[in-house]
């Protein structure tokens, strides 16, 4: 028999009825999967990057090429749906199928990469403006009120066209201006939390300031870095199909959702599908990742008012 | 007391206009593009180039560049658009009453779609009416405007023919492009009123309303409306910037003649002083925007007084 000791008396563990150990991560997974909704987002999210890291192995035809015969009706328009464009093609006889995968790429692939950076600049700012505070705080604050209060996209369009666009402009560009409402929130928890009594023990015991920051007050902003990492993707993902669609983004030929929806535009009379389905897409990416994104913040945080 | 708001408030918008032109500078200047460059185009040679430089005062250091700029700024004068070829100022303000009637048109729409769906899905939780809205809410606001201004197009000027394609003139060209962002703008603020009047209804304040004997109507629209809108009301003054976005998004999918159309057309010809122009007029209208929201909400919540 085990017996553990509490100050002189002796307890039977085996009398007690303890709760199984589970890590956090068990915990929060247990808490995600119970809700429909999100988890059908989940795999809905988890289909969509499949396809577009396989987008090489399943697209039917090269995404860029111009099947200027086949491709095109007798009176050179574009095709509608049939056997061999599965998805029709558009004005210049390209496979609609196959640039939709590839345009994944790049408008999933800009829309992650951005909201990556975008949480992970607001997670430096908010953390330094939390934990350091005083003048700090209150200028890097301004900083963000500051921006926040600016016509951004007017800028951004400036600097997309002044730095040439590209993938890496376009991400840098829209990360720039898409970490201030994720700094607001990663400061108020860190408020929240540097003045709990484990940080001020930490502090007695000795702990140098950056130990402190690392190992006990970042662990309690990770999970919203996590919820606001889903939840940033969106609006990364309409600025970048906002570019794209106003002809500044990822530079043609290249396929973006947003700009197959701009080639649509210009045959939206004869050819509506052109434009129909890179804007479901985007619209059923941006479901699920909603979804996703509220699901986690459900699992992480259970007190949370609903 | 109102007065002193005020004060304080103008303060804080020339406050944040000195800063947005300081970024804006900082911003376009650090960036490894040569406006000079940009101005005479590719083909220009290198004699040519510098004449401009020289012309516009390129050659100077930044610093001096932006204390010339700010110079002018205060004096009123934003200097001349390096593509339309006339001042800043004439050409913002030819193009403003069409942006401004857009968007005024939008947050009208959208407060009139947004919160009676809000609270009447609010008071009918779980009735067909609450599902539809919601799940048709999520959808829109998943799509972007120039999407959702697509099929407006497609629909209702090209296979109805309701309403013409694009242009601006009559009510008629306003109701396409405003639908395109009222629509999801309004549906936003319908699930956020939802969910904000879902909480209002446990709380203690509309539990006594009810027991003092008023009917429901009245509890809901006196005290529950009331104290529901503010977080609202905080969020729409948040969002204007993004208001500002679809606006740009709208006006090209409808060639709608506004501030928007112009900033692009400056965007892709490098016209640094009409962006910097359009710039500082888009935080003049946020800042704008602001008070009004501020006063709004001074007005909804007696708690609050300005000052």
């Amino acid at each position: 028999m085990t017996t553990i000791r509490v100050g002189t008396s002796q307890v039977a563990t085996d009398k007690v009825s303890a709760r199984p150990a589970k890590s956090w991560g068990w915990d929060v997974w247990q808490r995600f999967v119970r809700q429909k909704a999100p988890l059908g987002a989940g795999v809905v999210f988890g289909v969509l990057l499949l396809l577009a890291l396989l987008a090489p192995v399943i697209a039917p035809h090269d995404p860029v090429q111009q099947f200027r015969k086949e491709g095109l009706s007798a009176l050179g328009e574009p095709l509608a749906p049939n056997t061999q464009f599965w998805l029709g093609t558009d004005g210049l006889g390209r496979d609609l199928f196959s640039r939709l995968l590839y345009g994944a790429r790049v408008s999933l692939g800009i829309g992650l990469a951005a909201s990556a950076i975008a949480v992970l600049i607001g997670l430096l700012v908010g953390g330094i403006a939390g934990f350091v505070g005083g003048k700090i705080d209150f200028f890097l604050m301004r900083l963000v009120d500051l921006i926040m209060s600016m016509p951004t996209f007017f800028i951004i369009l400036l600097l997309v066209v002044m730095l040439k666009p590209g993938v890496w402009v376009v991400i840098t560009v829209i990360s720039l201006f898409s970490w201030t409402a994720p700094a607001r929130v990663f400061r108020s928890q860190i408020l929240a939390v540097k003045h709990l009594d484990f940080v001020l023990a930490a502090h007695c015991l000795g702990a140098p300031q950056h130990r402190i920051f690392l190992r006990h007050v970042l662990p309690h902003v990770l999970p919203l870095v996590i919820v606001y990492l889903a939840l940033t993707v969106p609006n990364t993902i309409f600025a970048e199909a906002s570019l794209s669609f106003l002809g500044l983004g990822v530079p043609q030929p290249t396929p973006s959702w947003g700009s197959m929806i701009q080639d649509g535009f210009a045959y939206y009379r004869a050819a509506p599908w052109i434009a129909l389905f890179p804007g479901t897409i985007i619209a059923l990416t941006v479901v699920s990742i909603n979804l996703l994104g509220t699901g986690l913040r459900e699992a992480m945080d259970p007190m949370r008012k609903k | 007391m109102l007065g002193n708001y005020l004060l304080r408030r103008l303060l804080w918008t020339l406050i944040t206009l000195f800063g947005v032109t300081l970024l804006t500078f900082l911003l376009v200047f650090a960036g490894p593009t040569d406006p000079a460059r940009a101005l005479v185009g590719e083909k220009a040679t290198g004699v040519s180039i510098e004449h401009v430089r020289q012309q516009y005062g390129l050659d100077q250091p930044l610093y001096v560049q932006y204390l010339t700029y700010m110079g002018r700024l205060v004096r009123g004068d934003l200097g001349d658009s390096y593509y339309f070829r006339k001042p800043v100022i004439e050409a913002l303000l030819g193009r403003l009453p069409a942006t401004a009637l857009l968007a005024f048109s939008i947050m009208f729409v959208g407060c009139l779609i947004g919160i009676p769906l809000g609270i009447i899905t609010a008071l009918r939780q779980g009735s067909l009416l609450d599902r539809a809205t919601m799940v048709i809410g999520l959808v829109s606001i998943s799509l972007p405007t120039f999407f959702v201004g697509l099929l407006l197009l497609y629909c209702f000027a090209f296979q109805l023919k309701w309403f013409p394609v694009g242009g601006y003139g009559t009510l008629r060209h306003l109701v396409l492009p405003t639908l395109a962002v009222a629509i999801p703008w309004g549906a936003w603020y319908a699930i956020l009123l939802r969910s904000n009047m879902l909480e209002a209804i446990s709380a203690d304040y509309v539990r006594t309303a009810y027991a003092k004997g008023l009917n429901t109507r009245v509890v809901a629209v006196r005290h529950m409306v009331r104290n529901a809108l503010l977080p609202v009301v905080t969020i729409m003054g948040i969002d204007m910037a993004s208001l500002l976005t679809g606006i740009v998004l709208v006006e090209s999918v409808f060639s709608w003649p506004g501030i928007g159309m112009q900033t692009l057309q400056a965007a892709t010809h490098l016209d640094v002083p009409l962006i910097m122009g359009s710039v500082l007029l888009g935080a003049v209208m946020i800042g704008l925007a602001n008070l009004v929201v501020d006063i709004i909400y001074s007005w909804l919540d007696p708690r609050i007084q300005l000052g």
